[in-house]
């Protein structure tokens, strides 16, 4: 299960750099949300995988490790926040540039070549 | 009194005389002087002392930790030095009164001044290194100030910025040669330096330590190739020059030498670095001294030439030229300032320094004239004057050294050759200003000045006389403390005196004077093949490297940063890849000693559904809403892994921050194109899935390989102590509100603080309004359906019962400020969805800015308030109460606490969806295909 997770680990963190590599806002924005997803889970994971011992006194006999997880909380928040200002900040970007390229124009030659 | 006053006096100087605009020069002047009367006369009472051998000292903690202290000490080379600074000093100050024109700021001038004379007795009397060198980076700043005191004139502008960075880069190299010198010693107090001769020099960094310091001292003291910058700070009021180019600023240079002298001297490199730079120095300064038509410009070559025969002689390695080196710095201050001073007397009368046109000057001022005369036989090295003897000891000494090997006889031919210029020059000085026919056009009819400015060259040009023939009675205390201070606590014999017999010392001046007037009456030959070479204009050249580094910096910025972000965030994830990547190479093995959990087909399930999601999101980026949908499941699914994995909390959180982010992402997808265009070339998607990918593999090892290791946790604190201590069985909530609380506390200001930044961002945008979507179709007639609209309304109390519910037992079971604080923002948001923002604002005047201030203001007196109870911030206070009808009830102030996280995060969640959903709802439709 350890391999199957950091797996999944492994592919978000390529999808999300992936997108974030493109040349429009949106698909960055949502690569950054999702490497976010992916940072989390590694974050996550540094108090081990374990299964029906959640961090409450009293329920289980082994607790999960509950530092990773207040940690994880507040990135998850902290995460929004940054993804929403992103969008914005995108959305701005192309109210005031006219067009969504992260480079803030888009590339001369590209406009020649569809012309 | 202390120490410290000696700088504090001068410093309360500068601030006193800054201050008396308004009164009439006299009492300016007098008032300026007072504080550094007092300082010297508070430094000759410690004299005595000084002179029988002591070392006062003083010493403030300042940075204890990083052994940075307030430190001062006052040995025999540092009182020489200020006897010096605040002598000449007073001089200028008396002298200035008389130099400035009454349209010039004489406060402003004497406030410099008193700066500058702050941080040249800071170096002198520094006892730490790093405050020296503070001290010496703010003589490069105030001779800034001075220099370019007439800031409208461009020369003094440009000579200042000249000044100032060669003596700000040298500062730096000195500070850099400190830090390793307090590296290699393990303390940055000098005493320490100075007492570790031994283990410098047998360090490997020994050579760049002493290269370091010797480039801060040679940029100060103007040595060769660094001396270009003396001329040209020329363009400084006379006064000024008197002050930082006899006694002081260039002088700190030499200080610096003289004060490292115990620690880094004695070796071949420093013979062969220091020496063969003096050597330079002296006979450049010399020669091209010779050259100058502007006095002043004749003075600086002369300083220069004056400071690179200081440097040689701490060069030659010996006692006795280190005795004859401080000797030379005591002689030089004293006759060269007086120079400046008449030179200053001269262009204040006359008004030009041209010795092209200044002829005759004796018969219009005989008596300024004398005394300039004999300050230039000094110079010269006259016999019966202080200069002929340090110049004697200075010939005596090149005799006496063995560094060339078979060629040392060079260096008594060459300093022979240099004292011949020496008396060339000084015989211009004198002959072409005050002899050699009449005046020609001067700008103003020449007199003598005003009876007191002449006052202090008065008493210089007496110290000359004294020093030159009674020296022993007049310098022998002062040198042979300072001489004891720089060789470390042994001074050899030596005997000061006008005769030492017929010797061959006498010889080499006799050849030196006659040589040189020699030179000065056949000069017009040297003039003549001087002005067929090509011209060098140092200044020129400077500006030139100077843009020329510009530019080329320029140049590598322009290259690095070509305003891509694409390019930015591949470099730096392919620095990511290198730092996280090259330790996995190193491991010897991957997996750790954990035992494996096997695969069950729920988690199976669940990661392939997270994985497709992903990648679909990849495939389908081009088409925005289909990728966007695609992204929540990959959301959905990390929620439930954090399920899966004991994770109640997380998983909560992330379920909500879930929606609230989809709904963001689809608000802002109406104002942004549907599509993106097919744009990247299939060279660059090939390099971008490299890179990914090979991220994605380091990122998957580190994570496997770190998860494989059993755990060693700090948790079992938190687990132990969340009940006794924090009052609380959900210990991650226990965390977030107590243990680190004040984590959390940040956090939500952050979210308020991005919610405020998305507020601002949105204000005056320009709109883009769709009035359709992307395949053209309009948006539907029915803008809130009225199913929605009216199930939302009834869900609302609802969820807000169910918020309430989980905010109340986030202490003791999953739940909390952040989830509750969420759940209730998505209640409400579908409110705005189902019913419009227009709607909302009739029914209810919410200013959410209002609510995250509140939230933060709550959770921070809640951390306050554990102040009034005699704890520290943020400690929590629980208790059990039996209330009737309830029972038993635990109140804890983390709950307090919580509540502010909540609000917070309602406050900002609303704030930052309404505000962007407001602008759809305002907008005028307008028909804008994408």
């Amino acid at each position: 299960m350890e391999l199957l997770y950091a797996a999944c680990v492994g592919v978000l963190v390529s999808c999300g750099v992936f997108l974030i590599l493109r040349s429009r806002t949106f698909p960055v924005v949502l690569g950054l949300t999702m490497l976010s997803y992916a940072v989390n889970l590694f974050l996550f994971s540094s108090g081990r995988l374990s299964l029906n011992s959640a961090a409450v006194l009293g329920y289980s006999k082994d607790y999960a490790d509950p530092l990773p997880q207040a940690f994880v909380l507040t990135a998850i928040v902290i995460g929004f926040a940054m993804t929403a200002f992103v969008v914005i900040l995108a959305i701005r970007g192309r109210a005031d540039l006219g067009n969504d390229h992260v480079n803030g124009q888009v590339p001369d030659n590209k406009v020649k070549g569809k012309v | 009194m202390t120490l410290l006053w000696i700088p504090l006096l001068s410093l309360l100087g500068s601030i006193i005389s800054s201050m008396t605009g308004k009164l009439t020069r006299n009492q300016s002047t007098a008032l300026s002087m007072l504080m550094p009367i007092i300082a010297l006369c508070f430094t000759i009472s410690l004299a005595p002392a000084v002179f029988s051998g002591d070392v006062i000292r003083e010493t403030i903690s300042w940075i204890p930790l990083l052994g940075v202290d307030i430190a001062f000490r006052l040995d025999g080379l540092a009182l020489l030095f200020v006897f010096m600074i605040l002598g000449i000093g007073i001089l200028v100050i008396f002298y200035t009164r008389y130099y400035l024109s009454s349209k010039d700021s004489m406060p402003k001038l004497y406030s410099y001044l008193m700066l500058f004379m702050t941080a040249m007795l800071g170096i002198v009397m520094s006892n730490n290194v790093i405050q020296l060198w503070f001290f010496w980076e703010l003589t490069s700043i105030s001779s800034f100030l001075l220099i370019s005191y007439w800031w409208h004139k461009s020369e003094a502008r440009k000579g200042a910025l000249m000044a100032l960075t060669i003596t700000g880069g040298g500062g730096l190299a000195l500070l850099a040669g400190l830090l390793l010198l307090g590296n290699i010693v393990g303390s940055y107090n000098l005493d320490v330096i100075l007492a570790s001769r031994e283990i410098i020099q047998a360090h490997d960094w020994y050579e760049v330590a002493l290269i370091l310091v010797l480039l801060g001292a040679f940029t100060k003291s103007a040595q060769f190739p660094f001396h270009f910058w003396l001329p040209h700070a020329m363009a400084a009021p006379t006064p000024v020059s008197a002050y930082l180019h006899s006694a002081t600023m260039v002088k700190a240079g030499i200080f610096l030498l003289a004060r490292f002298y115990p620690a880094l001297a004695g070796t071949d490199i420093w013979f062969i670095l220091v020496s063969i730079t003096g050597l330079t120095t002296l006979l450049v300064g010399a020669y091209v001294a010779l050259f100058k038509h502007d006095l002043k410009g004749l003075l600086a070559y002369s300083t220069i030439s004056h400071l690179g025969l200081i440097t040689l002689l701490f060069g030659l390695n010996t006692e006795l030229a280190t005795v004859a080196a401080i000797f030379h710095i005591i002689n030089h201050a004293t006759f060269k300032a007086s120079l400046f001073m008449a030179t200053g007397i001269i262009d204040h009368e006359t008004g030009t320094r041209d010795m092209r046109k200044l002829n005759g000057m004796w018969r219009f001022m005989p008596y300024t004239a004398t005394l300039a005369m004999v300050a230039a036989a000094a110079m010269a090295g006259v016999p019966l004057l202080n200069g002929f003897l340090s110049k004697e000891m200075f010939f005596a000494e090149t005799l006496h050294q063995q560094l060339l090997g078979s060629m040392s006889w060079l260096i008594p031919v060459l300093a022979t050759v240099a004292g011949a210029l020496a008396v060339a020059y000084s015989a211009r000085f004198i002959h072409d200003v005050f002899f050699n026919g009449d005046p020609i056009g001067l700008p103003r009819q020449p007199s003598e000045p005003p009876r007191y400015m002449r006052v202090p060259i008065e008493i210089l040009v007496a110290l000359c006389l004294l020093v030159g023939i009674f020296p022993n009675f007049v310098v022998d205390d002062i040198l042979t403390a300072a001489s004891f201070a720089v060789l470390g606590g042994y001074v050899p014999e030596f005997k000061v005196a006008l005769w030492h017999g017929f010797n061959l010392p006498l010889l080499m001046s006799g050849i030196a004077v006659t040589g040189g007037l020699l030179i000065y009456t056949q000069r017009r030959y040297l003039y003549q093949f001087q002005a067929s070479l090509p011209p060098l204009n140092a200044k020129k050249a400077f500006d030139n490297s100077i843009y020329v580094m510009i530019k080329w910096c320029q140049r590598k910025i322009s290259t690095i940063e070509n305003g891509s972000l694409q390019r930015y965030l591949m470099l730096m994830f392919l620095v990511v890849l290198l730092a996280a990547g090259w330790p996995l190479f190193e491991m010897s093995q991957l997996a750790g000693k954990k035992q494996l959990t096997p695969i069950d087909v729920h988690n199976a399930v669940g990661a392939a559904l997270l994985i497709i999601g992903a990648v679909c999101t990849v495939i389908w980026s081009r088409k925005r809403v289909v990728s966007l949908l695609m992204l929540s499941v990959v959301g959905l699914m990390v929620s439930v892994a954090f399920t899966r994995f004991s994770a109640p909390d997380l998983a909560l959180t992330q379920l909500t921050v879930e929606v609230v982010t989809i709904i963001l992402l689809m608000l802002a997808l109406f104002f942004l194109p549907q599509h993106s265009p097919r744009e990247s070339s299939s060279m660059r998607v090939l390099r971008d899935l490299g890179i990914s990918s090979a991220l994605g593999v380091v990122v998957a090892s580190a994570c496997y390989a770190l998860i494989t290791r059993p755990l060693e946790s700090i948790s079992d604190f938190f687990l132990d102590n969340a009940k006794t201590g924090g009052g609380g069985t959900n210990v991650v909530n226990v965390i977030l509100v107590d243990f680190r609380g004040f984590d959390t506390l940040g956090e939500i200001c952050v979210l308020g603080i991005a919610a405020l930044g998305i507020a601002k961002l949105l204000v005056n945008l320009p709109l883009f309004m769709p009035g359709s979507d992307s395949e053209g179709r309009p948006w539907a007639k029915e803008r809130y359906p009225i199913l929605l609209a009216s199930i939302s309304q009834s869900l609302l109390p609802l969820a807000l019962l169910v918020s309430f519910y989980i905010f109340l037992r986030g202490h003791n079971l999953p739940g909390g400020g952040f989830i509750a604080g969420l759940v209730t923002a998505i209640a409400f948001i579908l409110q705005y969805i189902a019913h419009g923002s227009n709607w909302i604002a009739e029914r209810l005047t919410i200013n959410y800015r209002k609510i995250i201030a509140s939230g933060i203001a709550i959770a921070l007196f809640t951390g306050v308030g554990s102040w009034f109870f005699g704890r520290s911030f943020m400690t929590t206070w629980f208790d059990y109460f039996d209330i009737p009808f309830i029972g038993e009830i635990e109140l804890a102030s983390a709950l307090v606490f919580d509540l502010g996280v909540y609000i917070t995060v309602v406050g900002a969640t609303l704030m930052i969806l309404a505000s962007l959903g407001k602008l759809t709802a305002n907008a005028p439709k307008e028909e804008v295909n994408i």
